[in-house]
């Protein structure tokens, strides 16, 4: 699904990103981990297209990125930092309007179907303004469902949810990855997104120091080394 | 077709926004009141001196209304990170600038009435036999100061210098625009059939279609990296 | 690279002789004009300038629009290099319009067809100089100031007959104009030795100032 190498991104004179290689297969989660400031929100945006890497190559769902990046975001769902919503719309209204700028079909059984699937079908005529984190993320899900996304991108998706929402979100994931969708979850953080992830990628000094795939580390090893990492310059096993 | 649809939803968009909050509305038609009143106080109480220079004034408070109004296009997008949900919707991003146009074009439309009621109350100008003229020309104006109005928004609403930038690069942009209508407008009050202004209308309709046309073209770059 | 600086150089002696050129023949070789006396050989200063401005406006088009089609930098230099020599060369077509303008006409400045539309077309560039410098990142930078490149070339012709129509004080535009030639031959000769000493002189200041940039951007 997704096939980047040699990606580098600078800014002016830093440099944030060096040499990335990243592949991504259908089915298959990949959790982005890096302590804040490290370039995950970076190269998760050079993946959805949003920001223009300064060299390298980009192909998703063979598609290349980086000269047609129009056609390669019909299959891409991102939730950023942001939430993309209206506040003065109700989510119903919301979803109409990514829908039909995602190109999608609007029906309004389709609509309130995604509703359901997040949780949100009691809210569906309350505007966004009132809305918590948590809804606003799980209407941010259901928008990207309505498109066509095979792809999901996240952006410390589990931060600002509670312990319900982060197993709503788990369980979402898991079944998204078993109908062959391909996510990539960046976390500063131990918890929920490791758990669903198939491998698990650490982003330091501007290049992925490792990549391996989650069973091989166990839990104690995985954070001895991410502890390491993030306090000093731990040397690469 | 679904670009049509792309740009029927940014105005649907807007117009329930708008009809919500109704934040930009309100303050707009307010500030074309003061206008009203900033005008008379700057010209005097010489009702020939106001008749005389109404067809400048009236585009004038167009143009002042319009830096307010059509700033304020994509502040929705910028204050809630919309912008970059737009940004990553497939598809031609031009359907976006379609949507905001004729947004905009509502908008101004709006604001002109009012002016056009308020001049004819206020400095007891008979609108009346010339408004089927000064629609046209209303329209075709309206159109090009919306459609560069809106491009340049959309260039400055993410800058940190965008209350200064907007008008120093909208301004120049919109004097032709300004000189014909202001003339087309005079001829038209005066009582002059629409012919002899036909050269304004010309230009005015030329500079619409290149205005919108270059909108259309370059929206995707002010938009996309 | 040493062959730019070499061309440069050379560009700027050919500039200076056929300055030197120009100067000689608008005070020795063209005749006085009758009317208006020494003041009208300020047109060898004034008509040159203009036509140089535009030159370099049409350059700020071209990579402009060369910029959004291909992304590649070299274009957006050229383009804001052209900008900023072409606000020199209009300031100095403003500047002599207006003091040729005092003694023919009494009064610095007219609100007449080409001081007008020259003056719009200062105000245009202006802002694209001023956006350039309030963004900091220079990819974005380039794509907002080739789309104000191209809608201040693309008005500038709709400037030129809005503000014509709207006043005619002017003389009619003496070279461009079709057929009518009011100059003599010996104005009209001096007129282009000058164009062709302005033309020059701003490909040596365009040959600098893309050097400049240059070297600023690998700095």
């Amino acid at each position: 699904m997704i096939r980047a190498n040699g990606l580098r991104k600078c800014f002016g004179a830093a440099t944030v990103l060096e040499d990335i290689a990243l592949g991504l297969e259908r089915g298959e989660c990949v959790a982005l981990l890096g302590p804040n400031g490290a370039g995950k929100t970076t190269l998760l945006r050079i993946l959805a297209t949003l920001l223009r890497p300064t060299s390298g190559t980009l192909t998703i769902c063979g598609v290349d990125a980086l000269a047609d990046p129009e056609r390669a975001r019909e299959v891409i769902g991102m939730i950023g930092h942001g939430s993309y919503l209206y506040p003065d719309l109700t989510a119903l209204e919301n979803l109409r309007f990514w829908t039909v700028m995602a190109g999608g079909d609007t029906g309004q059984g389709r609509l309130m179907m995604a509703l359901q699937q997040v949780e949100l079908e009691a809210a569906a005529h309350d505007r966004v303004r009132t809305f918590s984190a948590g809804m606003k993320r799980r209407l941010a899900l259901a928008r990207v469902l309505l498109g066509r996304a095979r792809l999901l991108l996240l952006d410390e998706p589990f931060t600002e949810l509670d312990q319900r929402g982060r197993k709503w979100l788990s369980e979402f994931l898991l079944a998204f990855k078993a109908a062959g969708g391909g996510v990539i979850v960046a976390t500063h953080s131990f918890g929920s997104g490791l758990a669903v992830a198939d491998r698990i990628a650490i982003l330091h000094g501007a290049r992925l120091i490792v990549d391996r795939p989650r069973g091989d580390l166990s839990w104690e090893e995985l954070r001895r080394l991410y502890d390491s990492l993030t306090e000093g310059n731990g040397a690469v096993p | 077709m679904l670009y049509a649809r792309r740009a029927w939803i940014v105005l649907w968009k807007d117009l329930l926004t708008e009809r919500r909050s109704k934040e930009s509305l309100n303050a707009l038609l307010f500030f074309t009141l003061l206008l009203l009143f900033l005008f008379q106080f700057a010209l005097g109480p010489d009702r020939d001196r106001l008749r005389a220079a109404l067809p400048g004034l009236l585009w004038l408070g167009l143009v002042l209304a319009g830096l307010l109004g059509l700033g304020r296009t994509f502040i929705a997008e910028r204050d809630n990170d919309c912008w970059e949900g737009l940004r990553l919707t497939p598809g031609d991003k031009s359907a976006i600038y379609l949507g905001k146009l004729l947004g905009n074009f509502i908008l101004m439309v709006v604001v002109e009435v009012l002016l056009l009621a308020l001049f004819g109350f206020f400095y007891d100008v008979d609108i009346g036999p010339a408004l089927g003229k000064l629609s046209v020309v209303l329209l075709l104006g309206t159109t090009g100061l919306a459609a560069v109005g809106t491009l340049f928004a959309a260039m400055t609403a993410q800058l940190r210098a965008r209350e200064l930038l907007f008008p120093v690069l909208l301004l120049p942009a919109q004097v032709p625009i300004l000189l014909a209508t202001v003339s087309a407008t005079a001829a038209a009050l005066d009582g002059q059939p629409l012919a002899e202004v036909s050269h304004w209308l010309k230009l005015l309709a030329g500079a619409d279609v290149v205005y919108v046309a270059i909108g259309i073209m370059t929206f995707e770059f002010i938009l996309d990296v | 690279m040493s062959e730019h600086v070499e061309m440069t150089r050379a560009l700027g002696w050919l500039a200076l002789i056929a300055l030197l050129a120009g100067l000689v023949a608008g005070f020795g070789y063209a005749p006085r004009e009758e009317t208006q006396g020494n003041v009208q050989r300020i047109m060898y200063l004034h008509v040159p300038s203009v036509l140089t401005a535009y030159l370099a406006f049409g350059l700020v088009l071209l990579g402009s629009a060369a910029y959004l089609l291909t992304r590649r930098a070299g274009w957006d230099r050229l383009a804001a290099s052209a900008a900023e020599i072409g606000v020199v060369f209009t300031a100095i077509t403003i500047v002599s319009g207006s003091i040729w303008g005092r003694p023919t006409w009494g009064v610095w400045w007219t609100w007449d067809a080409r001081l007008t539309s020259t003056a719009v077309l200062l105000l245009v560039y202006v802002g694209y100089l001023l956006l350039r410098a309030m963004v900091d990142e220079p990819e974005t930078r380039a794509r907002y100031a080739a789309v104000v490149g191209i809608v201040g070339a693309a008005n500038i012709p709709i400037v030129h007959f809005s503000v014509y129509w709207w006043r005619a004080l002017h003389q009619p535009a003496a070279m461009l104009g079709p057929g009518r030639t009011p100059m003599p031959a010996s104005m009209q000769m001096v007129v282009l030795v000058n164009w062709i000493a302005f033309t020059l002189l701003f490909a040596y200041f365009l040959s600098r100032r893309l050097q400049i940039a240059r070297l600023e951007e690998s700095a």
